[in-house]
């Protein structure tokens, strides 16, 4: 007589071979679906499979993870994404460039303003009129943009803690994250996804008093970051877990398209802000934080942590200095109108044209194609999400670690699904 | 490098056939490349000490529309010692049938990048790469019919029984 466990494994198998058997036909198209069928079936045999996600808190969204384990051991990483697709690239074809930044904005959701800032300058530049954009707003512009990468960044510090298994600094990130979106929806009118860069201009300028709150949130938040640090940076268990754990090697880092903290983390000094010099980034002084390999080893977890808090301060700094500018030389006037240079029509020349700047989480681009100059369709427009090529690593990160150790790796990679799945 | 060195390289070690056009109307001008050697291009951009495009930034598959009939494959490189940026394009015409796609060399054993966005581009513009190590669908189900960015692409009425509203 079967016992349960019995049951459940016959069971299993079964369900396994039927959906092998749904394959009537092996052609090269499904010649690797059935690979993977196969590798999967095999190792329900001989190892074990687990499956992590979707619904796992530590996948940091709707992530799903295949690990094949030997143990405590993972041998392999499959992960399975597209469970948050909402089609970004077929809504961007069948609607206006202005329409589509509603969508920019849920892609990166935890910095929607550098996403915005990301499409608006392609077309802008498509359009050529990237050089008559008045200088207060493109001050307000990476104003905003800074403050929304200071709260994606909590968010990853945050969370990260929480994975390790400390859980003050989270309650702290978001306690202080608080604080800029309210900020970013006093501006906006929306807490999240903002639609507040527009093409030309903005949605409005900044409400009377801004400024002044947003120096008083910074003069509020760097003693903050000094407690963080000492709380969780210097923290002997977080480096415990962190330092020398999925140690990732610089030309594997560029090989597999990384690009952010996690390429910085890796030791490379590369920052599109300093490289393409967009916007007003070139009259703004701020370093480009590297991993050194402090705490263990050269691009392990701990340094892809460390570069996102050194790259707090920096925003900082560079809020402080488009706040002086704010305040002074680009004071508000009463007629001063942010929509005043929209352009009409979006109709730019049939060309394509890849846009890229430095999103919260790497290399975030743009790539358009327009063929029909009395059009304000793009023919297509393909979004490279940053988060999607720094998951790409993964298989390569995960392999003969831990399965606490995973969960450390995908924390410090800091993606978000609604980017990675667009 | 500017953008004709790199021409007069490529042209240089491979031959005249392998540039077989160029697009100099945009604002970032595309180098046209035999859809067959894609692959030893993009190796000698790597690792040529000159060029050095170790990134790839991104791939994109297209399909041309409906009149044109042709599909392709635009790369994005970019040099990070010389700070470069460079747009390969590969095409070439075929018809719109599923048991016949259009089908391009993998560029996944120089980067590793293009793994994943080779996938993407099979998974919604339904083109084949010949060589990539696992080419399933990615962010579709596995049982997805049809390639949804296809400009003859229909909205299906159904999936598995379920009527889509």
């Amino acid at each position: 007589m079967h016992n349960e466990q019995d049951f459940s494994l016959s069971f299993e198998m079964t369900w396994w071979f039927s959906r092998i058997k749904d394959l009537e036909t092996i052609s090269k198209y499904n010649e690797a679906l059935y690979r993977y069928q196969q590798k999967i079936t095999n190792a329900a045999v001989e190892d074990m499979v687990l499956n992590m996600g979707p619904q796992h808190p530590s996948t940091h969204g709707v992530l799903r993870l295949e690990l094949i384990t030997d143990g405590e051991i993972v041998k392999e990483v499959i992960p399975h994404i597209g469970y948050l697709h909402r089609c970004f690239e077929k809504h961007a074809e069948s609607l206006t460039y202005q329409q589509t930044i509603p969508f920019t904005d849920r892609m990166d959701y935890l910095a929607s303003m550098n996403n915005s800032h990301a499409w608006v300058m392609g077309v802008e530049k498509m359009l050529g009129i990237d050089k008559d954009i008045p200088k207060r707003i493109e001050y307000i512009r990476v104003l905003v943009c800074e403050l929304n990468r200071i709260a994606s960044h909590l968010i990853a510090i945050g969370t990260y803690g929480i994975d390790i298994g400390a859980f003050t600094p989270f309650l702290w990130c978001f306690r202080d994250r608080e604080h800029i979106m309210g900020m970013l929806e006093w501006a906006s009118g929306s807490r999240m996804l903002y639609n507040y860069i527009w093409v030309g201009g903005l949605f409005y300028d900044l409400p009377v008093g801004f400024e002044e709150r947003c120096r008083e949130f910074v003069e509020y938040f760097k003693p903050k970051m000094v407690e963080l640090n000492q709380l969780l940076t210097d923290n002997q268990i977080f480096i415990s877990r962190t330092a020398n754990v999925g140690v990732l090697p610089m030309d594997v880092a560029i090989n597999y398209g990384c690009s952010g903290p996690v390429l910085r983390g890796a030791g490379l000094k590369y920052d599109l802000r300093r490289i393409d010099n967009y916007s007003v980034y070139p009259e703004l002084e701020f370093d480009i934080p590297v991993g050194k390999g402090e705490m263990g080893t050269l691009g392990d977890c701990w340094d892809r942590y460390k570069v996102r808090v050194d790259e707090i301060e920096q925003s900082l700094r560079m809020v402080e200095q488009c706040l002086d500018r704010l305040q002074k030389e680009l004071k508000r006037t009463p007629d001063f109108d942010p929509r005043a240079k929209l352009p009409r029509k979006l109709t730019p020349k049939a060309q394509d044209y890849y846009a890229r700047c430095e999103g919260a989480k790497g290399e975030l681009g743009f790539y358009f194609v327009h063929d029909n100059e009395r059009s304000e369709i793009p023919f297509r427009a393909k979004a490279r999400g940053p988060s999607y090529n720094n998951l790409s690593v993964l298989p390569e990160l995960g392999k003969n670690v831990m399965i606490a150790d995973l969960v450390a790796i995908i924390g410090s990679l800091d993606f978000v699904l609604g980017e990675v799945d667009r | 490098m500017s953008f004709d060195d790199i021409k007069l390289l490529l042209t240089q070690k491979f031959g005249e056939g392998v540039v077989t056009g160029e697009e100099r109307t945009g604002l970032q001008p595309a180098l046209l490349i035999d859809p067959d050697r894609i692959v030893e291009v993009c190796l000698e951009l790597r690792n040529n000490p000159k060029t050095y495009f170790d990134f790839l930034s991104c791939l994109t598959g297209m399909d041309y529309g409906v009149e044109a009939g042709r599909f392709g494959v635009v790369y994005h490189l970019s040099s990070i010692p010389y700070h470069l940026q460079l747009t390969l394009k590969i095409s070439k015409p075929n018809d719109r049938s599923e048991d016949n796609l259009p089908s391009f060399p993998s560029v996944s054993s120089v980067y590793r990048t293009a793994d994943w966005h080779e996938r993407e581009a099979y998974d919604l513009v339904g083109i084949f790469f010949e060589g990539h190590p696992d080419l399933r669908r990615i962010l579709l189900p596995d049982d997805w019919e049809g390639y949804p960015l296809r400009k003859d692409y229909k909205t299906a009425e159904y999936y598995k029984g379920i009527k889509i509203d």
